[in-house]
């Protein structure tokens, strides 16, 4: 019936505005990258229970990709973030 | 008929009368009336027949957990089944009707499974009607499925609208009893956004059926003054006959509106039901408690009902539920009952009570018996006496109603919704709302509260205590003195033994104590699978008022606590919500939308037919004057095309519009052909992978300046290429400065194709248009004779000269027919996607068909296309593995049949000659075909093993869904000009 994201562009929307990619974690490996990272990349998911960071996509409004860190059990969410903000950050750790 | 209103009392307007029919025949209620207080009135008490055994029945509430008295309301395409017709609002013209019953309410065939029941028992199905096998689709179950069953529903279309809303408080009160109506006040004089819900047409709850007196004024006045203090203040918002069905994440609760049910005939200007999503900072929960029913042998004949039904009848409808009512009690609602009953001058003709002794006290001269079980009622459509036993003595008490209250159970249904269990409490015997947390929290009588000025005094501080957490400064309400307040308190009593006739813990599903023990013995022990052996708790009341009941019985079997059998889960929705509410406006077209191009009615006037491609309507063919059939009509066009000229809408096509000088090496990225190359002013056919490598989606992108590019995708992938797009440049390459925003819908895109293209093209285009100037590929802004600008690109999908023509979508319907006014003499038509797909089949150019999701692009001979020499690209990696580049891969070829007037279709599937047909022998599939008019043959594009290398075998194309087969040529995939002359003219 309804749940609520917080976009950080376009503020608490229903869910139905969304789509949703699945897990975040999984990087995409260097085209150099051996068969076992790109087989893994492209192939291979966790179907964690809990909490998890999603790859939300806000289709029905700005078009951003944002990154949703929720528990995938009560839908508590603890974050959102844009995924290029997301994306930055996760490469200058 | 005896009349059982009476003379005065009620929250009821006397002089408004409503007339109204059930079952055929006419009677008269009154303004304020339930259908079922109207009916009781009438002395109709029999109101329906039960689910299994066709046993008659009577309403047992007075509420919205009714499981017994469910008619059908409305007829004709209005006609609603299962309406609980203790929560029907009655007015003028109301028409209802019983259900489950042939030929009549009174004279039921059905009913004989009444002596049927020792072989209907739980689990019947199972085991009595399993022989022999074939009878049980064939015979027995089309007969259970008859004989057992609620209302029917209207095969016909639903004439009403419906629509969605969403509302936004800081408090949400669900209920408008006592504690809502407080939590309610205490809020809004805080100054709190609230909205205050409740299921019925009148606010007030048990302030309407109680004979208790509030700050000195009756309790219904009391419940007025207040309502009439929350009308007047702007920041509440009252919303009666409305459920609070469900509570979902983020403290969203749904709830449906029932906006005109209440009316014969709802005025098309409004919704009859509006659902609502209210999102609530917090939320009470002040949905009361329900009386239980006492299980014990005959407890569900009409006339027997809770004790809180027969007071509500009596005091807010004025309607005495019998004229010898016998109340049967663990506590004091029985006794309180009795009270009424007697202060309203109904005889009541003994108070049986469970307990041996109490504190409760009858009135003066009403006959109590303790310590006593009732162990069967007399009488079929309505009691006319019961049978007691007290220590090993049987006595028959003469009565035509019987009260039963069994304790109570608080309504926390809502709060359970998301997966917290209530939790059982030894003190109050009951389940209690679980702790969820600050945000919603129950009150009152759902929160265990007994008494009227504890829930007002409870609504009270909820709502203070919310309030201040959400930084408002509430004061405390001035609580009235209430007056004349009963003791609720009771004794459990789950079963009464000596039942003499079936003791039903749930009526609606004619779910007996003994199907309960039935349960239990056969090892469907496990309070969910009791559930689903003996369908308890199921079907539209979802158990409100046995569940509790079955807790305790199942309990008491296995000689534990309630607490260790637990509950079933709780679910919304907390009552039936119609699909038409559900739906919303989302009906026909809304449900569905309709995509037009802006070429649509240059289309429509030039004769089309049109074909649906998801929610696009293209243009498929455009019939002449004497064409007899399609194919006569796509192959005019196709050869017109061929020797002149065509006019196509290709305006379903996807467009997307890219900026920003990381453009070029974004579109590298996502292509696997090279782009940083692409001059400005030209277009190129690009080919997406996905990133294990198959093929995605293909199209061309044009470059229309140094940081300015247009892309096309196919009509279907329109949204998933953007999507794709967005994802690559947010996640993998936030780094690169590349907009996109999609312009599909802003341009409307035409085709012109033909030999004489360009003569009919210069005629609508001021620039030049030779070769030399405008080549093949050529992608430029120009500027349309009359001024407007326009983009236009040299590309070709049919093999002939061609040119896409893109102009502003307003302008599309005139650019157009200028294009066939200015193509009149050279003989332009008209052609739509199956002449285009024609065209493009015997120059062997792909669609989806091959591009099907898995092929790669070598296997549809665009390999040398892959740019391996770039860096990186979507695909690139994973395209390079084993089982993509295998030798015996299918690959794109054509075929011709030997002979020409065979019909090959798509799907059909490739055999070596004399082969059986088989899965080992498969050598691929046909993926499009059809008739060429240029050659004269049928034609076809196919995927077959190893392709390139078998041209010139012959083949059979294996066609077993129509039963043909045919022998046919393998010849490269290009039927007409293999040489491309026709494209560089």
């Amino acid at each position: 019936m309804a749940s609520l994201i917080t976009c950080p562009h376009c503020g608490t929307r229903p869910k139905e505005e969304f789509t949703i990619r699945g897990d975040a974690a999984p990087r995409r490996p260097g085209s150099a990258d051996r068969d076992e990272a790109w087989y893994a990349y492209v192939y291979i998911r966790d179907n964690p229970k809990g909490r998890i960071l999603e790859y939300w996509h806000h289709a029905g409004g700005c078009r951003r990709w944002l990154v949703v860190d929720r528990d995938n059990l009560t839908h508590e969410v603890f974050g959102v973030v844009d995924a290029a903000d997301f994306q930055r950050t996760e490469a200058a750790e | 008929m005896t009349s059982y209103r009476l003379d005065a009392g009620g929250a009821i307007n006397r002089a408004q009368a409503l007339s109204f029919s059930f079952d055929g025949r006419n009677y008269k209620g009154l303004q304020g009336d339930t259908l079922a207080s109207a009916l009781l009135a009438n002395d109709q008490m029999l109101m329906g027949r039960s689910f299994k055994y066709h046993r008659p029945r009577g309403p047992v509430t007075a509420g919205s957990s009714e499981p017994n008295a469910l008619l059908t309301i409305g007829s004709g395409a209005r006609s609603e089944p299962n309406a609980r017709a203790t929560t029907v609002e009655l007015y003028q013209g109301l028409v209802a009707a019983s259900q489950n019953r042939w030929p009549s309410l009174k004279h039921d065939i059905g009913a004989v499974n009444s002596l049927l029941s020792p072989f209907l028992g739980a689990g019947f199905y199972y085991k009595t009607f399993m022989w022999p096998a074939a009878f049980w689709e064939k015979l027995y179950e089309p007969l259970i499925r008859k004989a057992a069953g609620l209302g029917k529903l209207a095969l016909e279309a639903d004439p009403d609208r419906y629509e969605k809303a969403w509302a936004h408080c800081d408090l949400l009160v669900i209920g408008a009893g006592p504690a809502g109506l407080m939590a309610a006040l205490v809020a809004g004089r805080a100054g709190l956004r609230v909205i205050l819900a409740d299921e019925g047409f009148r606010p007030g709850g048990s302030l309407l059926s109680e004979s208790v007196s509030v700050a000195g004024l009756a309790a219904v006045d009391y419940a007025g003054g207040l309502v009439s203090e929350l009308s007047s203040l702007p920041n509440v918002t009252l919303m009666p006959r409305t459920t609070v069905f469900g509570w979902y994440d983020d403290m969203v609760f749904g709830a449906v509106e029932r906006v005109q049910k209440h009316v014969a005939s709802p005025s098309p200007e409004l919704p009859v039901e509006r659902l609502w999503r209210i999102v609530a900072k917090r939320a009470i929960l002040a949905s009361g408690a329900e009386e239980r029913p006492l299980v014990f042998g005959g407890n569900d004949k009409p006339g027997v009902m809770t004790a809180t039904a027969a007071r509500t009848y009596l005091n807010r409808y004025g309607v005495a539920v019998g004229g010898k009512v016998a109340v049967f009690t663990n506590g004091g609602s029985g006794y309180r009952t009795a009270a009424d009953l007697a202060a309203k001058g109904v005889e009541v003709t003994a108070v049986i009570d469970a307990r041996a002794q109490s504190a409760d006290v009858a009135p003066a001269g009403i006959r109590v018996i303790r310590n006593a079980g009732v162990v069967a009622t007399n009488g079929r459509h309505r009691i006319d006496g019961l049978l007691l036993e007290r220590a090993g003595f049987e006595e028959v008490i003469g009565c035509d109603a019987l009260a039963m209250s069994g304790g109570w159970s608080p309504i926390v249904h809502l709060m359970c919704q998301r997966g917290t269990k209530p939790v059982w409490s030894e003190e109050s015997q009951a389940f209690l709302a679980p702790n969820v947390g600050n945000s919603f929290v129950a009150a009152g009588s759902a929160a265990g509260v007994e008494t009227i000025s504890e829930c007002l005094r409870d609504g009270a501080a909820k709502a203070a205590s919310l309030a201040s957490e959400l930084g408002f400064a509430a004061h405390g309400a001035n609580l009235p003195d209430v007056e004349g307040e009963y003791d609720a308190s009771f004794a459990p009593v789950w079963y009464v033994p000596g039942a003499k006739d079936k003791a039903f813990v749930d009526f609606q599903n004619d779910v007996a104590v003994s199907d309960l023990g039935a349960a239990q013995r056969e090892g469907f022990r496990h309070i969910e699978h009791t559930k689903r052996y003996t369908t308890v708790g199921m079907a539209t009341d979802q158990g409100k008022l046995g569940n509790v009941n079955t807790a305790g019985i199942v309990a008491a079997m296995r000689g534990v606590s309630p607490a260790e059998i637990g509950t079933t889960t709780f679910r919304p929705f907390y009552t039936p919500v119609s699909f038409g509410a559900l739906a919303g406006a989302a009906q026909g077209e809304h449900g569905a939308p309709v995509r037009t191009s802006p070429l649509h009615g240059w289309a429509k006037k030039n004769g089309a037919s049109f074909v649906e491609a998801g929610l696009w309507y293209r243009s498929a063919w455009f019939a002449r004057d004497g064409e007899k059939n399609w194919r006569e009509s796509v192959d005019r066009e196709v050869l017109s095309v061929r020797a002149n000229a065509g006019l196509c809408d290709v305006s379903t096509l996807g467009k997307i519009e890219i900026f920003g000088a990381g453009a070029a090496e974004f579109l590298d990225r996502i292509y696997c052909n090279g782009f940083l190359k692409l001059p400005v002013g030209k277009a190129r056919y690009g080919l997406m992978l996905r990133e294990d490598g198959i093929v995605f989606d293909d199209g061309t992108t044009s470059r229309l300046g140094e940081h300015h590019y247009v892309m096309t995708t196919t009509t279907a992938y329109a949204t998933d290429v953007m999507t794709h797009m967005e994802f690559c440049a947010q996640t993998f390459w936030p780094e690169l400065d590349v907009r996109f925003v999609s312009v599909s819908d802003q341009w409307a895109q035409m085709s012109l194709a033909g030999p004489k293209a360009r003569i009919i093209m210069s005629r609508v285009v001021q620039d030049d248009l030779s070769d030399a100037a405008f080549p093949f590929l050529a992608a430029r802004a120009v500027t349309l004779r009359g001024g407007l600008k326009a983009r236009l690109f040299r590309i070709s999908f049919s093999g002939e000269l061609a040119y896409e023509l893109a102009v502003p979508a307003g302008y599309g319907e005139a650019v157009a027919d200028a294009i066939m006014e200015a193509g009149r003499d050279e003989g332009i038509c008209a052609y739509g996607v199956e002449a285009l797909n024609v065209l493009r089949i015997e120059k062997g150019f792909i669609t989806h068909n091959e591009l099907d999701g898995r092929t790669t692009a070598d296997d549809v001979g665009l390999g040398r296309m892959m740019a391996m020499q770039k860096p990186d690209f979507i695909g690139k990696r994973l395209s390079t593995r084993f089982g993509l580049t295998a030798a015996d891969r299918l690959q794109l070829v054509g075929l011709k049949p030997v002979e020409p007037e065979k019909q090959i279709n798509a799907g059909a599937h490739l055999l070596k000659e004399a082969a059986k047909p088989s899965l080992a022998n498969d050598q691929g599939f046909v993926s499009s075909a059809c008739y060429s008019p240029a050659l004269g043959s049928f034609i076809a594009l196919a995927m077959l093993k190893s392709g390139r290398e078998r041209v010139g075998e012959r083949i059979v194309v294996w066609d077993a869904l129509r039963g043909m087969e045919v022998p046919a040529d393998v010849c490269a995939p290009v039927f007409v000009d293999a040489e491309n002359a026709k494209l560089h003219v």
